[in-house]
């Protein structure tokens, strides 16, 4: 049962070949049993659960029941669950328990999906190796002493380690790409706007967005379909109708036109990632798609500009962590300034303090200008090459890492070494666009994945040309080995 | 040395909006602590703003009210600052494209003459929440059912020189803005509070000295007050040559003086930048003509039709339309009485001392201007004298009835009788002879003075009732 994807398990409880309860339970068992050996989960609701399941089997037995309905799907922690703790990672919220649900777990809840638990993030989302977490790292399901990456690290290693079926990640700068990749997993970021962010603890608003890590992109395209929509309470959500994801999967990909841009495949690009790409771009040009070589001038800035923003955006989002009304209060303050000293210093982690320094440098009188606003006009920069790139091309391709996961404590004293991680990635958030990853090999027996870049609302193509590929293919059917130990 | 001041006013005005400005909480005044505050306004994790667009409506009203220019794309920025009763740690504001820009804004000062004052911009914000620090033990309490309430903060140009200046500028706007209906313009409840820049420099000079900032001072009186404490400050510090700090200060009204604010209260950097949850305000031709067609008359308008219309001194014009509700009031008065002289006067001097002294609204008036013109009218078809309408005025506050069913109840209707007149007169000119004798050996100036004596007599005798004109006519002709 665990093997199956969601698109089988729905199958499987339309047809009464088991219940969502036997379905769940399932899940819960091998959380139990395995989670010891990855950390992937930082709450589990047992009870909760199968009260979900035990609704949705009622819903099931009516024959009134969704592609979602009973499916069990573990939720990144950064998303706020009614009466369920939400940590987001940090020591911060280790106590807070929302009194909502966003709107992503409200989408599913809709849908008639099963909560089957929170996973491990690094702090905040910020993070390529969840390695920042509160509650411990993450360790890779396809060898435990590499990283998973992140920040979506539990989402990715817990359908890695199949101890889901599905999960929600978020991706602000690769978050649900890059942990996709380093744990073999299909992973879709959607475009800016698209899935609503309410009720999602915010690190940089204007890129942070919530997506599926799945399977298959048809069970990402499942997931997608529940999540995505217009929400008149986030004001930057998309009032452009969503299409039925599922509808255009088996399209042809004849004619479809792939840039390459020369810039993700220079130097810097592990050269056996590089084989794997090739030939998984090979893979594409013989299902009809052709292959043309692109550019991306402004690649280079990428970084630099991502770290001015996203830390500018994130050193005022996290403000409201002060001690005052929810989260963590250091004891027996003896004034305002020490509450807000203490608390934030005991609250927040070193990656976290970094970052919240970093924007705040960047945003102050005097080097505004010369950071944020910068940072602001090569953003433009940066999406007018793609929006030029769309010009001669449908879809962008690439390697959605510089090389596999690599391990646990090898660039954790390395900020900078870790900010390479996304060099590939960060540029989707900058412009807005949808990125998905998908595994397409092996090197040293470490998933590699390729990284699908759309148009803007363009997911409904990503998700067709990953869906053929995996027609043809086969990786993302490997499943890694059972713990040591076990 | 002669100094002169220079004064620049920010006003934070409360939009009289009935939810917030970025969520869907009441904004009603006085409700219990946190009663009024959703996750959105206690920033909870995850929670977003959500633009009230009435309070972009509001704003928009406002510069079209001013005649100034309307930001067609305005920005909203977070700035940055900690404290309890700012739960997100910034405040969403607008810094540099506010949606109201440039205008004018014309004020008239009680001699007649008007002087133009620049408003720079007017831009929407939040309110913040409150710190409540009594009845906690040595612990703070945080209120945050303000905190969310729609602001539009509007800032002047340097432009006044005088403490009355200000003073007669902010009456104005509260005038216009209560006229436009955009907030209740209600003083006491924080609706309209004001921050004060000042500084000092020699008369005839035209730089600019260094200013202080006298923050949240919250009462026109106050505003003239802190301005004069703060010119005789400064004036005193420049006098010894010394030089006036640019500094941040509060007014006290108990002590009458402004004193600077600890360093630790003003923060220097608040790191604006454009708030990433929420989109531009873009507003078109369309939106705004629409605004436009909504404009009622405004103060100043009103004020000049007044004048010419009703023949009221500017003084009046500008008494009787301070308000919406004053000038309604007067215009139903003046309409039904047909007489808007008579009318200015009984609702300028009875009833809005009346008003005053009892501290009720006009709006709460217990004479309505229907009882108003009805009483009026008794006057000019001389039923009644003006004096003896002062008492029917007492008694209709009072709740006694209309005009005519007092004077009825309590007969006051004037006696124009010629017989009974001239059989009162008769009596007391039969009861007086020294005093016709001296009216009689009298010249002309000190028979005037000698009539008003047997006018005093028959009135007290027709309890005030007599015809004044008739009895005057009655004794000239008798007395010779």
């Amino acid at each position: 049962m665990h093997t199956k994807t969601v698109a089988q398990l729905a199958q499987g409880l339309q047809q009464k070949e088991f219940s969502s309860v036997e379905l769940t339970q399932c899940f819960l068992e091998r959380i139990d049993a395995l989670d010891p050996f990855y950390n992937s989960f930082i709450s589990v609701n047992p009870s909760a659960a199968l009260a979900a399941a035990a609704t949705a089997d009622e819903q099931l037995t009516r024959n009134n029941a969704g592609p979602l309905t009973g499916i069990p799907i573990a939720h990144k922690d950064i998303f706020c669950t009614s009466g369920m703790r939400t940590s987001c990672g940090s020591r911060m919220l280790d106590n807070f328990v929302p009194p909502y649900d966003a709107t992503v777990i409200r989408n599913f809840g809709t849908a008639g999906a099963v909560i089957l638990g929170k996973t491990n993030m690094d702090e905040f989302a910020m993070g390529s190796s969840n390695e920042n977490s509160y509650y411990g790292p993450v360790n890779n399901p396809w060898d435990t002493s590499l990283v998973p990456g992140g920040s979506s690290g539990g989402s990715a290693a817990a359908v890695a380690a199949m101890l889901a079926p599905a999960a929600t990640g978020t991706d602000t700068g690769g978050s649900i790409r890059q942990p996709g990749a380093f744990c073999g997993i299909t992973g879709l970021k959607p475009t800016y706007g698209r899935v609503s962010r309410l009720g999602m603890v915010a690190f940089a608003s204007s890129l942070d967005q919530a997506g599926p890590l799945a399977r298959s992109a048809e069970d990402c395209a499942i997931l997608l379909g529940a999540m995505a929509g217009y929400d008149k309470l986030d004001s930057t959500s998309s009032e452009l109708p969503c299409p039925n994801y599922r509808a255009t999967l088996g399209d042809s990909l004849e004619g479809l036109r792939i840039g390459l841009p020369r810039e993700f495949f220079g130097d810097g690009l592990d050269p056996a990632t590089g084989v794997a790409i090739d030939a998984a771009l090979k893979e594409l040009e013989a299902l009809g798609a052709s292959l043309v070589e692109v550019s991306l001038p402004h690649s280079k800035l990428t970084i630099p500009t991502y770290y001015i923003i996203a830390p500018a955006e994130a050193s005022t989002n996290l403000s409201r962590f002060d001690g005052v009304r929810y989260g963590h209060r250091c004891v027996e303050p003896k004034d305002l300034h020490d509450l807000y000293t203490r608390t934030r210093e005991e609250g927040f982690g070193d990656e976290v303090k970094r970052r919240i320094l970093v924007g705040t440098y960047a945003l102050s009188a005097g080097y505004y200008d010369a950071y944020y606003k910068k940072a602001q006009q090569v953003r433009r920069l940066i999406r007018q090459d793609y929006l030029d790139c769309f010009e001669q091309v449908d879809i962008i391709a690439g390697p959605t890492t510089p090389g596999p996961a690599f391990a646990l404590g090898e660039k954790s004293n390395d900020p900078l070494a870790m900010y390479l991680e996304d060099v590939y990635t960060l540029a989707v958030n900058l412009a807005g666009l949808p990125g998905m990853s998908i595994p397409v090999g092996f090197v040293q027996d470490k998933p590699v994945g390729l990284q699908l870049i759309g148009q803007h609302f363009g997911e409904a193509r990503l998700l067709n040309v990953a869906h053929r590929y995996q027609q043809t293919t086969d990786w993302h059917l490997a499943h890694p080995a059972m713990p040591k130990g076990e | 040395m002669q100094w002169e001041s220079v004064i620049g006013l920010e006003v934070h005005l409360q939009l009289a909006t009935e939810s917030k400005i970025f969520s869907g909480s009441a904004t009603t005044f006085g409700a219990e602590p946190n009663t009024q505050a959703s996750a959105v306004d206690l920033a909870m994790p995850g929670m977003l703003p959500v633009l009230n667009e009435k309070a972009v409506r509001y704003a928009v009203l406002f510069g079209l009210g001013i005649g100034a220019e309307i930001g067609k794309r305005s920005v909203f920025d977070r700035k940055n600052y900690f404290y309890p009763d700012s739960p997100k740690g910034y405040q969403i504001s607008q810094f540099l494209d506010p949606i109201v820009g440039r205008g004018d804004f014309k004020i008239q000062l009680e001699d007649g003459s008007t002087r133009n004052i620049g408003i720079t911009r007017a831009h929407l914000e939040e309110d913040a929440g409150k710190s409540l620090h009594e009845d906690f033990h040595g612990q703070t309490g945080i209120d945050l059912n303000r905190a969310g309430t729609p602001l539009l903060e509007i800032v002047t140009e340097p432009d006044f020189r005088t403490a009355e200046e200000a003073v007669t500028y902010l009456k104005e706007l509260h005038s216009l803005v209560t006229y436009l209906g955009i907030s209740d313009g209600n003083m006491a409840e924080g609706s309209m509070r004001c921050d004060v820049n000042i500084s000092l420099r020699p008369v005839g000079s035209d730089t600019l000295g260094t200013r202080a900032e006298i923050k949240n001072v919250n009462s026109f009186r106050f505003v003239e007050k802190a301005i004069r404490y703060e010119f005789n400050r400064q004036a005193d510090i420049l006098d010894d040559g010394g030089t006036v700090a640019q500094e941040t200060r509060l007014y006290d009204a108990e002590r009458d003086e402004t004193r600077a604010m600890r360093s630790k209260e003003v923060a220097n950097d608040y790191r604006y930048f454009p708030e990433p949850d929420l989109l531009p305000v873009v507003i078109d031709d369309a939106y705004i003509e629409a605004l436009r067609g909504q404009l009622p008359e405004l103060p100043r308008q009103k004020r000049e039709r007044f004048a010419s219309e009703y023949d009221l001194s500017p003084y009046d014009a500008g008494v009787l339309s301070a308000t919406r509700a004053m000038a309604d009031f007067y215009e139903n008065v003046a309409s039904a009485c047909n007489n808007p002289k008579m009318a200015a006067n009984w609702v300028q001097v009875e009833l809005l001392g009346r008003l005053n002294r009892e501290d009720v609204e006009i709006s709460a008036s217990p004479v309505s201007p229907q009882a108003l013109s009805g009483l009026i009218k008794r006057i000019l078809d001389n039923s009644i004298s003006g004096k003896i309408a002062k008492q029917v005025f007492e008694a209709m506050w009072q709740g006694e009835g209309s005009a005519d069913e007092i004077i009825a109840a309590r007969g006051l209707k004037q006696v124009s009788d010629s017989g009974q007149l001239e059989s009162m007169v008769d009596e007391i000119i039969a009861t007086n002879t020294a005093q016709v004798e001296q009216y009689l050996a009298a010249d002309e100036v000190r028979r005037k003075k000698l009539l008003g004596f047997f006018v005093g007599q028959i009135m007290k005798l027709s309890k005030g009732q007599a015809n004044p004109q008739m009895v005057n006519k009655l004794l000239t002709e008798k007395l010779v």
